[in-house]
C-alpha cells in the first residue's frame, strides 16, 4: 500500500496552480486536505505524475460575508465549520452537518472545496451545498466562472469541474430569521459515511412552509434534491398527515441501487423514516 | 473504623493487587518497538502479487519485466520456494479422518482464494517492490469457485481440492444416548436455525516479520510479530532444514494477536525462504488490505438446534448439527476444525441435562482459511445454547433468569461432567446468576422495559451463561501430533546486586503477561516488584514453552513462575542459613530482607547474599555452591482443562423503524479462579466483551458471488468503536483450581464467549411485542428490519 512515485509542487497562487496543472498535461491532482486523495494514492487507485499543493494559496482560505452571501473559501476545513461564528450565524445547516463528517483528525485537514470537488454521493457537504442553492466559484485556464449547485453534480464523482479547473469558493445565501433547518443521518457508527442522510432548510410564513429545500445523500450516484417532497410541503403546515404525504412522495425522488449490504428498498425505507423524523423536528422548532 | 487486614496487607503481596502494567507507559509514550520499527543493515522489503480470482489455474507467470526493474533483488514464484521449503499439511491425528491439501509458501499451479499470494518481489523499498508487482503478468485460467457453505455441500459442487472426492474436510459425532427418547417424552420441543457470519481479528498491528538468514553461520533469526515464538522456531527449522539451535525467533512488542498470530501464513513462510535465497534480512509487513484477505478469518457456522424441555422448564436434551466452512485449506499447525469441534462440545455445557447428540461437518470453500480466534467456538456454542434457553423459557412461560437458575449445574454438584464429556472441577453458575441479578437490578430493568414499551420504546434484556476452556493440557494439540507445548518454563536469577530477573516462555501482546509474572515472582520471593525484571519472547533467552494461546498465560505460565520462584527462594535461604548459621526453615524473605520467621527480625539483605555468593564464595563453607539461578517447568496435570464460568447481561434499545441497535449497558460476572491482578482481568473482560459486541452487531466479511471479499478495508468492515460501546460493569466470583498452587484459570476469552449471545437474546427480547425474531449474527439493521417486515 505505497503510492507510486510522484512529484510535488507547492502553488502560491491560483494562477501558479492552474499553470502547473496545464504543464503536466493534466496528469496532475490538486491536493487540499488529502483525506480522500492520499488513501487513493496509497491504494494506487490514482497515480498522477504530480501533486499540486493548494494549501498555501491565501485566496482559497477565508470565510466572509459578501452582500447577501456567505463566501467560504475552498480551503475552509471541516473543523472550521464547527468553530467559525459566521458559519453558525449565516450557514447553520453546514454547521449542523459538520459533526457528522468523519472524525476530528480528518476534520482538521479535510476541506469544503475538496469534499465538494470530489462529490462523493455519501458525503454531507455536497448535499448541503445543494440544499442551500449555493453557487460554486471556479477558476480555470480560460478564466473564472460560477456554477449553481443544481448544475454542479453530474454523476458519480463527476462534476461541472473540467480537468485542470480549481474550485475557489462556495457561496451560500445568508440564513434568515424566518428560516429553520434540520439535519441528521443514519450511520452504523459515529463518523461513518451514512446509510442515508438528509438536510433541509425551510422558510416559514407564520406556521406554514413558504419554501423548503431538502437534499439527501447516500441515496444514489449524486446528492439528491427531494423535489416531489418539497412540492407536497410548500404552502402547508407540518401536521402528521402532511408529513406522511411527504414520506410517500419520496419514492418519486429516489432510485438507489442495491448494494451488497443495503438493498434498495431498505434504503428508501430508511430515507423515509429519516425524512419523517426531520420534518417532525422542523415542526417542533418555532 | 479501618477495614480488617487481609493477606494483601502483607509486604510484597502482589497476588490479587491491581498493579499497573510496567510496559504500559512506554507503549503509551510511543516508545514501543514493534517489528515494523526494526531497520537492519542491508535489509530488503518484500511485497506479494495476489490472485484476483477465487479459483484458477496458473497457466504461466511472466516476471521478466519485474526482475529488470531497478532496485529489485529477487522475484520468486512457488517453484523457486518449493525447492527449499518442504510442504505442510494442516491435519492432526486426533481428528480422525480429517483431510487437507499440502501447502507451500506460494502456489505452483493453482490459486484457491482471491487474495492468495502468488509471486513475491524483494526490493530496496516496499514502494519499489509494489512497482514491480505491476509489471508481473500471470496467465490465469479461471475455475469454478465454491463460495458459500451450501454450495460447498451440494452434490455436484466443484471441488476445492481436485484430488479429494468431496469438499468435506472433517466430520464428527457425539451421542450420549437417550436423545430420541427424551425428545419423544418432552412437553416442549424447541427448534431454531442459526447462522454466524465470518469475521476476522483486525489486530491494531498487522502481521509483520523480518527474516534474517546469515549464510556463513547458517543462522536464521526471525523477528516476528507472533504470540508463539517456540512453535515457529520449530516450524522454520523443520521446513527449511535448519537445525533448531540455529533458529532464533524474537517476538518484540506486539500490537495484539487474539489467536491470529499463531498460524502459519504463506507469506510468512515465504519471507523466511526469500531471506535464505538472498542471504539478507527481508522485511514484510502486511498492509490492512492484505490483512483482510490473508489473516485468518473465524466463525462462519450454520447450526440447527433442537431442545427438549419438560412442562416445568427443565432441560432434558439437545440435538444439534453444526456445519462450518473453513476456506481452501485447514490451517497449519493447529487445523481449522478446532472451532467446530469446540462448538459441538460446548453447547449446553452450563446446564444439567444428560442427553446430547451433535454432528459436525467441516467443509472446504474458495476463501481464505478460518482458524482459531479469541474464544474459539465459544461464541457460537453460547449463542445457540442461550437462545434456545430463552426460546424454551418463553414457551414454558418462565422468566429467562429463573429458567437459567433452574437449569444450571448446581454449585454443590462438583466435580461433574458435561453431557459431552468435559470434566468440571468446580464452577459457580448459581452464585454468578445471583450476582448478575443484583448488579443489573434485573427486576428494575424489567419494570423500566415494560413501562417504556407503552411509549413505543423497545428495549431488550439478554442473559447468557457460559463456560470457558482454559489451561489446556496436551489433550488439546500434543496428542494430535502437533509440536505445540502445553507446558511453560521459567528461569529466575538473583542478580549480583540482589535484583531478580525472570525469563519465561509465556509472551506479552499487550495483555499484561509480564506484569502478572512480575507480581507472582515478587510475591513469592518477598521482594518489591520494581526489582523484578521479566523477559519474554526470545527463543534464545527464554525456556521453551507454549507461550500465548487458548487461555494459559496466568494459569500455566503463572504457575511455572510461582514454582520457580519458590525454588529460588529455597536456594537463597539455604545460603542465608549458612551465612547466619541458622536453619533455612527458620528464615524468610520480606521486602528484600532475610528475616527470622519467629520474630520478624531483619537479619540480612538479600543483596548481601548475592554479593557474597557471586564475589566472596571463599567466605562460604567449603563445598557450598550457591544456586542463584533456577529453571523450572510446569505442565498441567489433573484435569485436562481448567474450566471457568460466568454470566453476562445486556441492556439495549432497538429502533424498530431503522433496525439500529443501541447498546445501553453490559454486565459481566465472571469466575476465573485466583485473580492475580483485578485491573488486568477487568481489562481482559472488557476487551473481550467489545470484540464479542463487534461480532454481534458489526463485523462480517461479506463476499460476492465470485468469491471476492467485498468489504476488505476498515472503511467497509466495521469494527466496534468507542462511541457505540456501552459501559461494562464487572463483578467477580473466585473459585481457584486445586490443580495448581496458584489456583488461577484463564480469563482472556470469557468476554468474547458470551457477549454476542447476550445481544442476540436482548434484541429478540426487544422484538417480542412484534412476534419478530433474528437468528443471524451479525445483527445488522437490514436483518432487524427484515424480521419486522419493514421493507
Ligand atoms: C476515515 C475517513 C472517514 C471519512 N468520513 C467522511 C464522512 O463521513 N463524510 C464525508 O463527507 N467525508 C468523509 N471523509 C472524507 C473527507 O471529508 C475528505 O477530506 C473530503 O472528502 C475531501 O477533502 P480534502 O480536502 O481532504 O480533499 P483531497 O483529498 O485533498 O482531494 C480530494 C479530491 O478533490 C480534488 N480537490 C481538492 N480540492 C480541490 C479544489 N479546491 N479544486 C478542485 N479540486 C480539488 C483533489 O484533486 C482530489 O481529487 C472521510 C475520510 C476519511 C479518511
Amino acid at each position: 500500500m505505497k503510492a507510486r512515485a510522484f512529484s510535488y509542487f507547492r502553488a502560491g497562487t491560483i494562477d501558479e496552480a492552474l499553470a502547473a496543472h496545464a504543464d503536466a498535461g493534466d496528469d496532475a491532482r490538486f491536493i487540499a486536505g488529502g483525506q480522500s486523495l492520499v488513501p487513493a494514492l496509497a491504494l494506487r487507485l490514482q497515480a498522477p505524475r504530480i501533486l499540486i499543493d493548494i494549501n498555501h494559496i491565501d485566496e482559497l482560505r477565508s470565510v466572509r460575508r459578501e452582500g447577501e452571501w456567505l463566501r467560504l473559501g475552498a480551503l475552509t476545513r471541516h473543523c472550521e465549520m464547527l468553530t467559525e461564528p459566521l458559519v453558525a450565524e449565516f450557514a447553520p445547516l453546514l454547521r449542523a452537518a459538520a459533526p457528522f463528517v468523519a472524525h476530528p483528525a480528518i476534520r482538521n485537514r479535510g476541506t469544503l472545496g475538496g469534499s465538494v470537488a470530489l462529490a462523493d454521493p455519501a458525503s454531507e457537504f455536497p448535499a448541503m451545498v445543494l440544499a442551500l442553492d449555493a453557487e460554486i466559484e471556479i477558476a480555470g485556464p480560460s478564466g473564472r466562472r460560477c456554477v449553481k449547485a443544481s448544475d454542479f453534480f453530474i454523476d458519480l464523482f463527476e462534476t461541472a469541474l473540467a480537468p485542470g479547473e480549481l474550485l475557489v469558493a462556495i457561496r451560500v445565501p445568508l440564513f434568515r430569521s424566518n428560516q429553520r433547518i434540520a439535519f441528521d443521518e443514519l450511520a452504523r457508527r459515529r463518523g461513518d459515511y451514512a446509510l442515508v442522510g438528509c438536510g433541509m432548510i425551510a422558510t416559514l410564513d407564520r406556521d406554514r412552509i413558504a419554501d423548503i429545500s431538502i437534499a439527501l445523500f447516500s441515496v444514489g450516484n449524486v446528492p439528491t434534491r427531494a423535489r416531489s417532497v418539497e412540492a407536497v410541503l410548500v404552502g402547508s403546515s407540518l401536521d402528521a398527515g402532511r408529513i406522511a404525504a411527504a414520506q410517500a412522495a419520496l419514492s418519486a425522488d429516489l432510485a438507489p441501487a442495491d448494494s451488497d449490504d443495503v438493498p434498495a428498498a431498505m434504503r428508501v425505507h430508511l430515507a423515509r423514516v429519516l425524512l419523517g423524523r426531520l420534518l417532525g423536528r422542523l415542526g417542533e422548532v418555532r | 473504623m479501618t477495614a480488617p487486614l487481609t493477606s494483601l496487607d502483607r509486604p510484597n503481596s502482589y497476588i490479587g493487587r491491581s498493579v499497573p502494567r510496567p510496559n504500559a507507559k512506554r507503549l503509551l509514550a510511543g516508545r514501543g518497538r514493534y517489528v515494523t520499527d526494526l531497520r537492519l543493515p542491508r535489509m530488503l522489503h518484500a511485497a506479494f502479487l495476489r490472485s484476483p480470482h477465487a479459483h484458477a489455474r496458473i497457466a504461466g507467470i511472466d516476471v521478466e519485466a519485474a526482475r529488470a526493474l531497478a532496485g529489485v533483488h529477487l522475484v520468486a514464484t512457488g517453484a523457486d520456494l518449493a525447492r527449499i521449503c518442504t510442504p505442510w499439511t494442516g491435519t492432526l491425528d486426533h481428528f480422525k479422518g480429517m483431510i487437507s491439501e499440502p501447502q507451500l509458501p506460494l502456489p505452483l499451479d493453482r490459486v484457491v482464494w482471491a487474495g492468495q499470494a502468488v509471486v513475491a518481489v524483494v526490493a530496496e523499498s516496499r514502494a519499489i517492490a509494489e512497482d514491480a508487482l505491476e509489471l508481473i503478468a500471470v496467465d490465469y485460467e479461471e475455475l469454478p469457485a465454491v463460495v458459500d457453505l451450501d454450495a460447498a455441500r451440494a452434490p455436484d459442487a466443484p471441488l476445492v481440492n481436485p484430488a479429494a472426492s468431496s469438499n468435506i474436510c472433517f466430520r464428527a459425532q457425539l451421542d450420549s444416548g437417550g436423545v430420541d427418547h427424551a425428545f419423544a417424552a418432552a412437553a416442549h420441543v424447541i427448534e431454531e436455525e442459526f447462522s454466524f457470519g465470518r469475521h476476522t481479528p483486525v489486530t491494531l498491528e498487522p502481521r509483520a516479520m523480518v527474516a534474517d538468514y546469515e549464510p556463513d553461520s547458517g543462522m536464521l533469526t526471525v523477528h516476528h510479530a507472533t504470540q508463539t515464538p517456540y512453535q515457529f522456531q520449530d516450524l522454520y527449522s523443520r521446513h527449511y532444514g535448519i537445525p533448531e539451535a540455529r533458529v532464533r525467533v524474537i517476538a518484540p512488542d506486539i500490537g495484539g494477536s487474539f489467536g491470529m498470530k499463531l498460524h502459519v501464513y504463506h507469506e510468512d513462510m515465504a519471507v523466511v525462504g526469500l531471506s535464505i535465497l538472498l542471504g539478507r534480512p527481508v522485511k514484510y509487513v502486511a498492509d490492512r488490505i492484505e490483512s483482510f484477505v490473508s489473516d485468518i478469518h473465524a466463525r462462519d457456522h450454520q447450526v440447527k438446534a433442537r431442545m427438549a424441555v419438560d412442562a416445568q422448564g427443565k432441560i432434558l436434551a439437545m440435538d444439534v448439527h453444526d456445519a462450518t466452512a473453513i476456506g481452501a485449506f485447514s490451517t497449519y499447525p493447529r487445523t481449522s476444525v478446532v472451532e467446530g469441534n469446540q462448538v459441538i462440545r460446548l453447547i449446553g455445557a452450563p446446564y444439567d441435562f444428560k442427553s446430547y447428540r451433535a454432528t459436525l461437518e467441516v467443509v472446504f470453500q474458495n476463501k481464505v482459511q478460518t482458524s482459531q480466534y479469541r474464544a474459539v467456538g465459544h461464541p457460537i456454542a453460547c449463542a445457540v445454547t442461550e437462545r434456545m434457553v430463552d426460546l424454551a423459557a418463553a414457551r414454558v412461560g418462565v422468566d429467562p433468569l429463573a429458567m437459567r437458575a433452574g437449569n444450571v449445574i448446581p454449585d454443590d454438584a462438583y466435580p461433574t461432567a458435561s453431557p459431552t464429556g468435559y470434566r468440571f472441577e468446580a464452577l459457580s453458575h448459581e452464585v454468578c446468576l445471583r450476582r448478575l441479578r443484583e448488579i443489573m437490578s434485573y427486576d428494575g430493568l424489567r419494570a423500566e422495559q415494560s413501562e417504556l414499551r407503552q411509549r413505543g420504546i423497545y428495549r431488550g434484556i439478554g442473559i447468557a451463561t457460559f463456560v470457558e476452556i482454559t489451561n489446556p493440557s496436551p489433550a488439546f494439540y500434543g496428542v494430535g501430533g502437533a509440536r505445540i507445548s502445553s507446558q511453560d518454563g521459567a528461569t529466575i536469577s538473583l542478580t549480583p546486586s540482589g535484583e531478580v530477573r525472570c525469563a519465561i516462555s509465556v509472551t506479552e501482546q499487550g495483555q499484561g503477561t509480564e506484569a502478572i509474572v512480575g507480581q507472582i515472582v515478587a510475591d513469592q520471593l518477598g521482594v518489591a516488584q520494581e526489582h523484578v525484571r521479566v523477559l519474554t519472547g526470545d527463543t534464545e533467552v527464554t525456556p521453551h514453552g507454549g507461550a500465548t494461546w487458548a487461555c494459559r498465560g496466568a494459569g500455566i505460565g503463572g504457575e511455572a513462575a510461582l514454582q520457580t520462584a519458590r525454588r529460588l527462594k529455597a536456594n537463597i535461604l539455604e545460603v542465608a542459613g549458612l551465612i547466619l548459621q541458622e536453619q533455612p526453615g527458620a528464615l524468610d524473605i520480606v521486602d528484600g530482607q532475610v528475616v527470622s520467621v519467629a520474630n520478624g527480625q531483619v537479619r540480612l539483605p538479600v543483596a548481601e547474599i548475592a554479593r557474597i555468593a557471586y564475589f566472596r564464595s571463599d567466605t562460604l563453607p567449603p563445598g557450598t555452591q550457591a544456586q542463584l539461578t533456577v529453571s523450572h517447568h510446569f505442565a498441567p496435570q489433573g484435569y485436562p482443562f481448567a474450566f471457568t464460568n460466568g454470566v453476562q447481561g445486556c441492556y439495549l434499545e432497538v429502533d424498530i423503524d431503522t433496525g439500529f441497535v443501541k447498546l445501553l449497558k453490559h454486565y459481566v460476572v465472571e469466575d476465573c479462579g485466583r485473580i492475580i491482578n483485578p485491573m488486568l482481568v477487568d481489562e481482559q473482560l472488557r476487551g473481550g466483551v467489545v470484540q464479542g459486541l463487534g461480532a454481534a452487531l458489526f463485523e462480517e466479511c461479506r463476499y460476492g458471488e465470485t468469491g471476492q471479499l467485498l468489504n476488505g478495508s476498515l472503511a467497509d468492515y466495521l469494527v466496534p468503536m468507542a462511541m457505540e460501546m456501552p459501559d461494562i460493569i464487572i463483578d467477580h466470583v473466585e473459585t481457584p483450581t486445586a490443580d495448581t498452587i496458584l489456583g488461577a484459570k484463564g480469563c482472556g476469552e470469557a468476554g468474547t464467549a458470551a457477549a454476542s449471545a447476550c445481544v442476540l437474546n436482548a434484541v429478540n427480547d426487544a422484538l417480542t411485542p412484534f412476534g419478530a425474531s433474528v437468528n443471524a449474527i451479525p445483527i445488522t439493521p437490514a436483518r432487524v428490519l427484515k424480521s419486522l417486515d419493514r421493507y
